[in-house]
């Protein structure tokens, strides 16, 4: 069944939640990702799902820690000081193995910064803010389309990886509003959540669950030892690498110039790839739709055959770290940022007549 | 049959039991066995699901037959909200020490008291923290020392011990909570009987319940294990009067 309906990209984020089959939401109010909060406590009780609003954005992730840990669909929503609350128990989440969803609607930093967009949570994000340099899976969506359908993968992959997964949306994106089809998508079957905590006499065989992250102090079976469940693990972080890398090439085929952003930023910079190309200028745009794993390949190609980028993000830079990874110092990069906004407030934007003006600079 | 009780292992303990992991003369592994009874003597070890705290009591988890998730520090109310929230069937219990539940767990334990969760905790308090060398805590008594109040606990400078079992009946949504130890066999049994009647609110829906229970740590106390005893006794009890609470059918 397809529904049409006309909404934000905080709404999106519920839509998506729903189809994907979501059982719980847990979470704390912040702007500038409130409607999602509020979408949650609208739709999910009447649905018979579970809506929550914890005490703190600590208390949100750690929600989702225990009902994971029952073998739920669960998710929270934050925005970035309540993202930096949640770090050390993602860094658990990732450790026990539990999969869980988190969106992150970026607001300005640092501190308690703007109540208004940016994109200055990519480095804590991509990286990780916990103790451990554990990997989630980033998913950034462009649209509210986007947000909706990568809600519904985020699940998904959480659950195959049983691993937490960030969906990276920003203050723009959130309030944005589009038209949207929602339906369940299916990314085909998964396994059993076997490990589950059910109460003992619940489980197939009988015997306890028992889930910890502590391997070092505890190991738990199949893992004797610390080193040999740091073994399991990265061999999984890798497995995700090499699977689960998505982005998008919008004519960067043969380009001289590629812009290079994720979120809002990449709408923006679509624009301004089609204001160039109106000019006969060959600029292209490479939008990472997983900011971890980051399409280094693909750029580091582009670097070798002798194209210029531009990293448009709303921040002081730092998707550009990544873009400085793959490029290897191979390439000119050049960077429209949190100073290249229309006006010098927390509601300015970066424009896409700007990043157009860089893109005539480097060319 | 109370011989067997007395004298065997519970049946949900695991063989070989993990005790020990404590150091001799330790109170964790008796309260462990208490609790173990209980849950045995009610015959809910299949249902039951706990949530760890973080110190020596979470030690426990190579002990018991049953489900468990070892949380974040100071977290376990918060994970067990949101299973027993998803899960109403389950019987979701909490076992805790006073730094975990009362210092820095304290903003999930009023929470969930606030939110009158159908959760029950079982609080350790040794009134020091044990696994990281006896530093203070909450519960740490007035002139103690400890590791982090080498000249004992100023009031002055570190105020004054916290009490949990107390602050838990003032909560609405609490309808039991009391204070026991294990320092002689009268208190053990009064424990157990605390410990069962803690379980019985949440079977029967009636809201959130606790039980603190006193429990030795010679080793960051200083004393040999006997002389545990006779603080126990003498101080603890005197700080931290044993008894229920509260205790409600409902909530009022
Ligand atoms: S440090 Fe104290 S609480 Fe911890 S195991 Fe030793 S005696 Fe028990």
């Amino acid at each position: 069944m397809v529904e049409r309906m006309f909404v934000q990209g905080n709404e999106a984020v519920g839509w998506g939640a729903l189809y994907g089959g979501c059982e719980a939401f847990f979470g704390y109010p912040i702007t500038p990702q409130n409607e999602v909060t509020q979408w949650f406590a609208r739709e999910f009780p009447e649905r018979g799902r579970v809506f929550l609003q914890s005490q703190s954005e600590v208390a949100s992730i750690n929600m989702l820690y225990g009902a994971a840990a029952g073998g739920f669909r669960v998710m929270t929503s934050t925005s970035s000081p309540g993202w930096g609350l949640m770090q050390e128990t993602i860094s658990h989440c990732a450790a026990a193995e539990l999969p869980c969803v988190i969106v992150l609607v970026q607001r300005g930093g640092s501190g308690a910064g703007s109540i208004r967009h940016s994109q200055m949570d990519y480095i804590t994000a991509t990286r990780g803010g916990g103790g451990g340099g554990y990997k989630n899976i980033v998913l950034a969506p462009g649209s509210v389309q986007e947000t909706h359908d990568l809600m519904q993968l985020s699940f998904y992959l959480a659950d195959k990886y049983r691993n937490p997964t960030v969906v990276l949306s920003d203050g723009i994106l959130g309030q944005v509003q589009e038209s949207l089809e929602t339906k369940t998508i299916d990314f085909g079957p998964l396994e059993d959540k076997d490990w589950a905590l059910k109460g003992r006499d619940k489980n197939k065989d009988g015997k306890r669950r028992l889930i910890n992250s502590a391997y070092g102090v505890l190991p738990l079976p199949p893992y004797p030892n610390y080193i040999s469940w740091l073994t399991h693990i990265k061999k999984k972080y890798q497995e995700m690498e090499d699977a689960e890398l998505r982005y998008e090439a919008y004519k960067a085929e043969g380009a001289d110039l590629i812009l290079v952003a994720y979120g809002y930023t990449s709408r923006v910079s679509k624009e301004a790839v089609n204001m160039a190309r109106a000019k006969g200028l060959n600029v292209g745009l490479i939008r990472p739709i997983t900011v971890w794993p980051f399409p280094y390949e693909i750029i580091k190609e582009k670097a070798a055959l002798g194209c210029k980028f531009l990293v448009v993000e709303d921040s002081l830079g730092l998707l550009l770290e990544d873009v400085k990874i793959a490029v290897q110092g191979r390439a000119e990069i050049g960077l429209v940022s949190i100073l290249d906004r229309h006006i010098p407030t927390d509601g300015g934007m970066i424009m896409p007549g700007r990043v157009f003006e860089e893109v005539q600079k480097l060319l | 049959m109370a011989k067997k009780m007395v004298t065997g292992n519970p049946a949900i303990w695991i063989d070989p039991p993990g005790a020990a992991m404590y150091c001799p003369g330790c109170q964790h592994p008796v309260v462990h066995r208490v609790i173990a009874d209980v849950i045995e003597e009610m015959g809910i070890d299949g249902e039951v699901i706990c949530m760890l705290g973080v110190g020596c009591h979470a030690f426990v988890q190579v002990a018991w037959n049953i489900d468990m998730l070892s949380c974040a520090h100071g977290r376990a109310l918060d994970s067990g909200t949101a299973l027993k929230r998803l899960k109403p069937e389950a019987i979701v219990f909490t076992v805790q020490g006073d730094g975990d539940c009362i210092a820095i767990g304290a903003g999930a334990f009023v929470a969930a008291m606030t939110r009158a969760e159908k959760i029950t905790t079982i609080m350790y308090n040794n009134t020091n923290y044990g696994t990281t060398g006896g530093q203070l805590a909450p519960t740490t008594l007035l002139g103690q020392k400890t590791t982090t109040t080498p000249r004992g606990r100023d009031a002055s400078v570190e105020g004054y011990p916290a009490h949990t079992a107390e602050l838990a009946a003032t909560f609405r949504g609490t309808v039991y909570s009391a204070r026991g130890s294990v320092h002689t066999p009268a208190n053990y049994q009064r424990t157990k009987k605390y410990i069962k009647t803690a379980f019985q609110k949440q079977i029967d829906g009636a809201g959130y319940s606790f039980v603190e229970v006193l429990v030795a740590c010679p080793p960051n106390w200083h004393l040999p294990p006997v002389e545990c005893l006779d603080r126990i006794e003498n101080e603890l009890i005197v700080e931290f009067p044993l008894g229920e609470f509260k205790n409600e059918d409902k909530i009022i």
